[in-house]
């Protein structure tokens, strides 16, 4: 473990100390600590090989209605006066605010060690190369080229205040992520996992190399309205675009799309989606940025927009309970839902293509941006394995779309999903999502690979 | 610091390393902003920590640590080997190295005042003076305010003997009015989107932009952007502000020359690049009135890519990228610059802490300035859209096919504006968009714009890069796509 309870509880006592002797009321200790490492490959070889340990302390004080936060990653007794002294200052030069609520005081559950693994916390850069070097010869004996990534890490994030709160939550995470090329194509793949044994590298760079082959010498094909299988990573980076707008203090700012909209039917009948971090294939602290726990939230139920998270000024500002989900004060964003879980359908992937008689399977998106913040339209391209279906079969590659798409309309269009799994992709948080098959999606350009 | 990191280098001198690297780092940063008439958020911190990067067996390996005990260094020294030890499972040659001049210097980055001499409940007074003159606008529903500061000392040591003490300050500020209506929200912003503007200086950034005196404007343009037509879509002359054109040119001509990306390191992950090492001196990326240069001397000026010597101890240099609308130079490091046949890097690693390994990274890539008058940008056809300030932006991972998104646009006819365009975008292929290019504002219209969040690598380091750019026009840009039906 990187950090103990106990010596969580020994820093925080310093800091109680040092607080009172500033003249601090009530002070919350954020205690971060971990150590990471990434094996990342490229033109088959192993090419950056890194690894950090960091620990970090990270103060807020409050008085008199005032709040600040000052961080240090030094942990010596000097240190910590310096931290908390600094976050005493700087509590002093501002202005009361009414709305400040107390420190949150309810301690949460006891603490779980259910996501914290010996094995992957252990693992070695020996092994990791091992697996790189299995990953690698599977990709190079079909003629092609691997780049990727396997990384491993173990964490802790802690939280202690002077009301009695004592949020202690350790993790450990492993990722896997490969992309063969060939000569005019390319596959990908990508896992991630609390336990490096649920992952198989070896067999994501068969999918990776099955892709890249079966994309060779990719057709053009003219933008316009199709139908689209996204795989689950493709549904991952679009759908999670849009749940830092299941904010109360987004709603109440005016800068989310679901502002008039709660209760509103903005999805189709077979979209339910619900924030849930006690998912047994989600990870992360069950508790949020003061100590509250989290509270599993229906965001949508059948196509109806039902429940937002709610920081806890946002909720006394509304007069409703907290659910647990707000960011460490002072913070302007006040609280967002990041433990996704997109429920699935009963199709599996297989047996979408063969009901599709023309249509594009999807199996990355790339660069996704927001381009219309009510409408909720997004940007962005495919990657690494985009396929013509033709007669409920993969006939063979394409050239890469760019797609500007309106999330509600999509998530209106969806005529089947698979059971889903945990996804992992590059531009949103991992969540637990299904493949999804769209209709009518929107690419409206074409590059040139 | 000093000390620090040569007892790090020390740790891996008498062993397999045939060449190492430390870097030793202080940061020290302070955050400030305000939302709708509230300080929303105040911190400062500091973190402190050590790198160890060594090139053992033909490979690198690389380890940080923020515990600076002796112990410290010596595990993550040893961790340093190992991992490099472990790389020669799956080696396919080993690294070698462009050979590079050994320095001692030291070098801060000047500034006119220390921003962490200016009270913080002076930051928040000037933050809500703005916020306040933004919500006298009552179509105003959010206003936000910011300010960012940043003091980074480091030390470089290598087993070249060089040993580099550099502390570069940088400052950002920014504000955003924005408009909520009927289903609607409009946003404005300034100096610019995302932040503001960001520069390597002091607090006197803070007193350069004129914040209070284009509030009331900024507000008046969010409001109005309800009731303005919204763009249409075709194929117009199409004229952008220099902050936008900083984020076309750092998307579609600095990533594209990073050396490192072309070769395949990035492939995974941001990707690849259109420009292969056959294009290098015989592709013409732009018009001939195209000239870019990637510059990280402090002469170029107070760019976010500004320093005296990069992450690898090479100093900081100019390199022709552009040049008359040729392609001519890419980015490179002391690894890679052999791929080009050159014989020295040219000066562009950098790491974005102490945790991380060094990176070809942009340092200011920026578009030379022209020599027509603003009157010629915008007068020399007789009907145009001129877009201004950035809201989304995305492009392939070769950067050939990018679209952009402003926060307003203007219809121009005979050089004036004629209507106010709402959620103005635009189009196209990178080389194609470059050879569209007609006319480039003249000297006194340059700005070196701050991009603060430009992301890179596995794990993902985001790193500070200088852009600069005079409005500019293209001919027949795709205009409007983004909202087709």
């Amino acid at each position: 473990m990187p950090i103990e309870p106990a010596r969580c509880q020994a820093i925080f006592d310093q800091v109680l100390r040092a607080g009172r002797a500033f003249g601090a009321g009530d002070a919350e200790a954020i205690i971060s600590a971990g150590s990471s490492a990434l094996t990342r490959f490229a033109n088959n070889a192993i090419h950056q090989n890194v690894a950090e340990r960091s620990w970090q302390l990270s103060v807020r004080v409050q008085m008199d209605g005032r709040t600040a936060r000052a961080t240090t990653n030094r942990l010596d007794d000097a240190a910590i006066r310096q931290v908390v002294e600094e976050a005493v200052a700087l509590t002093k030069l501002q202005e009361p605010d009414p709305a400040l609520l107390p420190l949150w005081e309810d301690r949460p559950a006891g603490v779980s060690y259910l996501r914290w693994h010996e094995a992957t916390a252990r693992v070695t850069p020996t092994e990791r190369a091992q697996a790189v070097a299995e990953a690698i010869r599977i990709v190079e004996g079909a003629g092609q080229t691997a780049a990727g990534i396997y990384s491993t890490a173990e964490a802790v994030f802690a939280l202690l205040n002077s009301r009695g709160v004592f949020a202690y939550y350790p993790e450990t995470m492993a990722n896997f992520s490969i992309t063969a090329m060939a000569a005019d194509s390319s596959g990908w793949a990508k896992g991630s996992a609390c336990s490096h044994r649920d992952l198989d590298p070896a067999a994501m760079a068969r999918a990776a190399t099955g892709k890249a082959q079966a994309s060779r010498d990719p057709v053009e094909l003219p933008p316009g309205a199709y139908t689209v299988i996204l795989e689950p990573a493709a549904v991952l980076d679009l759908v999670g675009q849009m749940f830092a707008d299941f904010s109360a203090t987004a709603i109440s700012d005016g800068r989310s799309f679901l502002r008039d909209r709660i209760g509103a039917k903005l999805f189709g009948g077979n979209i339910t989606i619900h924030d849930d971090a006690y998912h047994p294939l989600q990870a992360a602290a069950p508790f949020d940025g003061e100590g509250v726990p989290r509270r599993k939230l229906a965001l949508v139920d059948r196509g109806v927009v039902r429940e937002v998270a709610y920081c806890r000024q946002a909720a006394q500002a509304a007069g409703v309970e907290a659910t647990g989900h707000g960011f460490p004060l002072p913070n302007e964003y006040g609280e967002a839902p990041m433990n996704i879980a997109v429920a699935g359908g009963e199709t599996p992937l297989e047996a979408m293509i063969a009901s599709t008689a023309r249509g594009i399977l999807v199996t990355r998106l790339w660069y996704i941006r927001e381009v219309d913040p009510y409408e909720k339209i997004m940007t962005g391209m495919t990657r690494d394995g985009t396929f013509l279906i033709e007669d409920g079969r993969i006939a063979r590659g394409v050239r890469n779309f760019r797609f500007n798409q309106a999330l509600p309309e999509m998530l209106s269009n969806v005529e089947a999903m698979s059971p889903a799994v945990r996804a992992s992709g590059e531009e949103a948080f991992d969540m637990v999502a299904p493949a999804m098959k769209v209709r009518d999606f929107h690419f409206t350009e074409v590059t040139k690979f | 610091m000093k000390q620090l990191a040569l007892e790090a280098l020390d740790a891996v001198t008498h062993s397999a390393a045939t060449y190492a690297d430390t870097r030793v780092m202080e940061i020290r940063d302070r955050q400030v902003s305000t939302k709708n008439g509230k300080a929303s958020h105040v911190s400062s911190g500091v973190s402190m920590g050590l790198a160890i990067r060594v090139l053992a067996h033909g490979c690198w390996g690389f380890a940080a640590t923020d515990d600076l005990t002796r112990d410290g260094v010596q595990a993550a020294a040893a961790l340093a080997l190992e991992i490099a030890r472990a790389g020669t499972l799956a080696k396919k040659q080993d690294v070698t190295l462009a050979p590079e001049e050994k320095y001692e210097a030291e070098w801060v980055s000047p500034i006119r005042i220390d921003p962490f001499t200016i009270p913080v409940d002076r930051n928040v007074a000037l933050l809500l003076d703005i916020d306040r003159e933004l919500r006298r606008n009552p179509g105003v529903t959010l206003a936000e305010g910011g300010m960012s500061f940043e003091r980074r000392r480091q030390v470089f040591a290598s087993s070249l003997g060089s040993l580099i003490d550099q502390t570069r300050y940088t400052s950002g500020v920014g504000y955003a009015a924005t408009a909520y209506k009927d289903g609607e929200i409009q946003k404005r912003s300034y100096p610019n989107s995302f932040g503001g503007q960001h520069q390597l200086k002091g607090y006197e950034l803070i007193d350069e932009w004129e914040l209070m005196g284009n509030a009331a404007r900024i507000a008046e343009e969010a409001v109005a952007l309800h009731g303005a037509d919204q763009c249409p879509e075709g194929e117009f002359d199409l004229i952008l502000d220099s902050s936008q054109l900083g984020l076309q040119i750092h998307e579609s001509v600095g990533h594209p020359i990073e050396l490192d990306r072309v070769l395949g390191s990035e492939a995974n992950y941001a990707g690849m690049s259109f420009l292969t090492l056959d294009r290098l001196r015989r592709l013409r990326y732009g018009s001939e009135i195209v000239n870019v240069v990637c510059d990280a001397r402090p002469e170029h000026g107070p760019g976010l890519g500004t320093f005296a010597f990069d992450d690898e101890g090479v100093p900081a240099q100019s390199t022709d990228i552009i040049r008359d609308g040729l392609f001519t130079g890419y980015m490179t490091s002391r690894e890679t610059a052999a791929a080009i046949g050159e014989s020295r890097s040219n000066g562009t690693m950098r790491a974005d802490g102490w945790a991380r390994m060094p990176l070809i990274r942009m340092t200011n890539v920026s578009l030379r300035p022209g020599q027509a008058s603003l009157d010629e940008v915008f007068g020399g056809v007789d009907h145009a859209i001129y877009m201004e300030t950035n809201r989304s932006w995305s492009i392939d991972d070769k950067r050939y096919n990018f679209q952009f998104g402003c926060e307003i646009g203007w219809e121009i006819r005979h050089g004036k504006r004629v209507r106010m365009l709402k959620n103005p975008s635009y189009s196209g292929i990178s080389t194609e968009f470059w050879n569209a290019c007609a006319a480039i504002a003249e000297p006194p219209h340059w700005m070196l714009w701050g991009t603060p969040n430009c992301g890179k690598g596995q794990p993902e380091q985001i790193m500070g890069t200088g852009h600069g750019a005079s409005p500019a026009r293209f001919r027949r840009i795709k205009v409007g796509g983004a909202y087709a039906d």
